[in-house]
């Protein structure tokens, strides 16, 4: 039978109700992906909005990964509740002065707009499969045109303006939705370590790094499976904005930390002694040293040198994985550091994370992995790629090719 | 005894609800589309959330809540560690009899000469379980027996039902909520065990239960005191360090305890404005 408590080991003095660790792995993968969505669209959305032309290659293949991220983010939530049975109490009489109340809402709401603009964007190649498939698939896909078959150019127009639409309320939704798990977090008094003003936008700066990262890695694997060239101009627009958001992230970490230790309130002390202990690994070697500084200094170096070819694909894609580090490091010293510097402000707790439990690491890698499952079965039956995109356009109004 | 804090009356306020959910649904995407999720819950403070969506009277035989206002005192100078409140409350509210669930604790604060801080420990500390031998059994070892101490004292803890409750603002669902007098409470049959109140209490006064899923913490024996009794920490303590009553009644012991001691909450700036009241505690007390 499942061991019930699992209770974390203590120094100094902490509450004795402290030592069982509230909030475990599965919410440091919550925000996780729910930053992955928010990032993912963003790299959608400076196509479908902005116009960056060099982001073609990725702009449908990024709103997938979003939705895929998305419609996984209820699960570590469910995984955690005592009572998931229960969770849609919060929908039924949500609890207006809670912060978390309108999460279901929220997260419901983006899942359908992130539905409804994969199905515009998809719509000519749903239709264009459903007229030229034949047997379950066919039907599959006759389904998914919801009877709308119209390709004619101004039904075209129609859909653009659409997705357009689509695109721009997506973007506050989006990073409304992260900023609001940073506030989750920022808008508790009872932690320091999380009681920031700042806490929302951190979060959301990191989302948007995080996600970014993972179309660049994710793009560039994709390349290799379909062996084709990976586009290099998309790559540097890519590498570009990862590198801009990561200054930004990083400058606005450091003036956090630097606000904490300088305003030095009650349990200062005990926050210190847990930075340069328990923290200084997870915090400052692999968060900030090797997940940060370093793929900024390569993407710098790169880029600066002019380099191209093969030589920048690979470092870009190993910067990429380590900023996906560096995010994930960070949500589990926010999540779970917040917890081990104990409420007394006299004590610190070590959280050790079971393996096998329902709230285990083996559950949090199984979560994680899930939406690159969904994903690699998506991509099946609704190929986002460039090729296959133009291909369909040759046979169609000119006005699909944008 | 969970079953006794479930009110009626809430179930009333849930059907009300139900019924305006359509515009619930409508207003939450708009505010959703307009990325004003966070707004909407930065202008709600504590002190809003402590009195929405108070459900009405329980319906308890010969109680009218609007009729007391509770308040609990501790006085640290009459506490000598005994921990009979400790063991009273986990007897009487079914609380897991294991070192990290408590409804109540004992905190004891010694200083020893030369030193400027505090050393802190409770019941739960591993050198005092090692000296009771038992997770369910509530002593404090004699560990400064060879040490020269200053000053030492024993500050009793338990759930301060706050009138602006942390706990209550963040439930998502409403299932803890403060009662009209005064007291919070929670329905264990609609927590959904989320322990967003966990996080939130700055006191650590709240547990998750792991057996039967939903959050816990101290109602000051609500199913006792709705009939007169007092709580159960209260009855067994032996020294009367522990003061509860009615504020409302101006002769009660609570009454007069905070009239006639220059009392002090724990965490004030929390902003929460506790209604445990103490003396005998010092700055190391928090």
């Amino acid at each position: 039978m499942e061991t019930l408590v699992h209770s974390a080991p203590f120094t100094g003095y902490v509450y004795p109700n402290e030592t069982m660790i509230p909030w475990t792995i599965l919410i440091v993968v919550y925000p996780y992906l729910t930053g992955l969505v928010a990032g993912a669209f963003t790299i959608s959305s400076l196509y479908q909005v902005f116009g960056f032309q060099q982001l073609r290659p990725v702009a449908h293949f990024a709103l997938l990964v979003s939705l895929c991220c998305m419609v996984v983010v209820p699960i570590p939530l469910l995984l955690h509740l005592g009572h998931p049975e229960r969770a849609f109490n919060a929908m039924i009489t949500p609890h207006t002065t809670s912060a978390f109340a309108i999460f279901a809402y929220a997260a419901a709401f983006y899942v359908i707009l992130l539905i409804l603009e994969t199905w515009f964007v998809f719509r000519p190649q749903i239709v264009q499969t459903a007229k030229t498939t034949k047997g379950p698939l066919g039907w599959v896909y006759r389904v998914a045109t919801l009877g709308s078959d119209d390709l004619s150019e101004k039904a075209l127009s129609y859909d653009k303006k659409w997705l357009f639409a689509l695109a721009i309320i997506g973007i506050p939704g989006a990073h409304g939705l992260h900023g609001y798990v940073g506030f989750v977090f920022g808008s508790l008094k009872s932690r320091e370590w999380w009681s920031s003003d700042l806490m929302p936008v951190i979060f959301l700066f990191s989302a948007i790094i995080s996600g970014t990262a993972l179309v660049i890695v994710l793009y560039v694997v994709s390349c290799r499976l379909r062996k084709v060239p990976v586009d290099l101009a998309c790559l540097k627009v890519m590498a570009y904005s990862l590198w801009g958001f990561m200054m930004f992230t990083l400058l606005l970490e450091g003036l956090e930390f630097a606000s904490m230790v300088y305003r030095g309130r009650e349990g200062i002390d005990v926050i210190m002694s847990f930075v340069k202990g328990p923290l200084l690994v997870p915090f400052f070697i692999l968060q900030f040293g090797i997940g940060s500084v370093l793929p900024l200094a390569v993407i710098t170096f790169f880029i600066w040198r002019g380099t191209s070819g093969p030589t920048l694909v690979v470092a870009i894609t190993t910067s990429a994985c380590l900023v996906l580090l560096a995010v994930l490091m960070m949500r589990y010293n926010v999540v779970i550091g917040g917890q081990e510097i104990a409420k007394t402000g006299k004590g610190l707790l070590a959280y050790r994370p079971p393996i096998f439990a329902r709230e285990g690491l083996f559950v949090a890698g199984c979560v994680l992995v899930l939406p690159f499952v969904l994903l690699s079965i998506l991509v099946r039956f609704l190929p986002p790629w460039h090729e296959a995109e133009s291909a369909l356009a040759k046979g169609m109004p000119s006005v699909i090719a944008h | 005894m969970e079953d006794k804090e479930k009110l009626e009356g809430q179930q009333t306020g849930r059907r009300e609800f139900l019924s305006c959910l359509g515009s619930a649904l409508a207003c939450s995407a708009a505010a959703a589309a307009a990325g004003a999720i966070t707004t909407g819950t930065v202008a709600t403070t504590a002190a809003e959330a402590a009195v929405t969506e108070v459900p009405p009277n329980p319906a308890i035989p010969g109680y009218d809540w609007t009729q007391h206002q509770w308040a609990f005192g501790v006085d640290a100078t009459k506490c000598i560690g005994c921990l009979r409140c400790v063991e009273a409350c986990k007897k009487e509210n079914n609380v897991p009899q294991d070192a990290h669930h408590f409804r109540t604790w004992v905190e004891r604060y010694v200083t020893l000469e030369g030193e400027e801080t505090a050393r802190v420990d409770s019941q739960a500390d591993p050198v005092n379980i090692a000296a009771s031998g038992s997770e369910s059994e509530y002593r404090f070892a004699d560990r400064y027996r060879d040490a020269k101490v200053e000053l030492a004292f024993f500050v009793p803890k338990l759930c301060n039902h706050c009138t602006h409750p942390a706990c209550v603002q963040v439930c998502p669902t409403g299932a803890t909520y403060k009662t009209e007098d005064g007291v919070v409470v929670i329905d264990h049959t609609y927590c959904i065990g989320c322990q967003y109140c966990v996080q939130a209490c700055p006191y650590g006064a709240r547990y998750f239960n792991e057996e039967t899923g939903v959050t816990d913490k101290c109602t000051w024996c609500y199913h006792r005191i709705t009939k007169g009794l007092q709580p159960a920490c209260v009855e067994v303590c032996p020294v009367g360090a522990r003061i509860f009553g009615d504020r409302n009644d101006k002769q009660s012991a609570i009454s007069q305890f905070i009239q006639n001691n220059r009392v002090s909450v724990l965490k004030p700036e929390t902003g929460n404005a506790p209604n445990v009241f103490y003396i005998g505690i010092d700055k190391d007390v928090s």
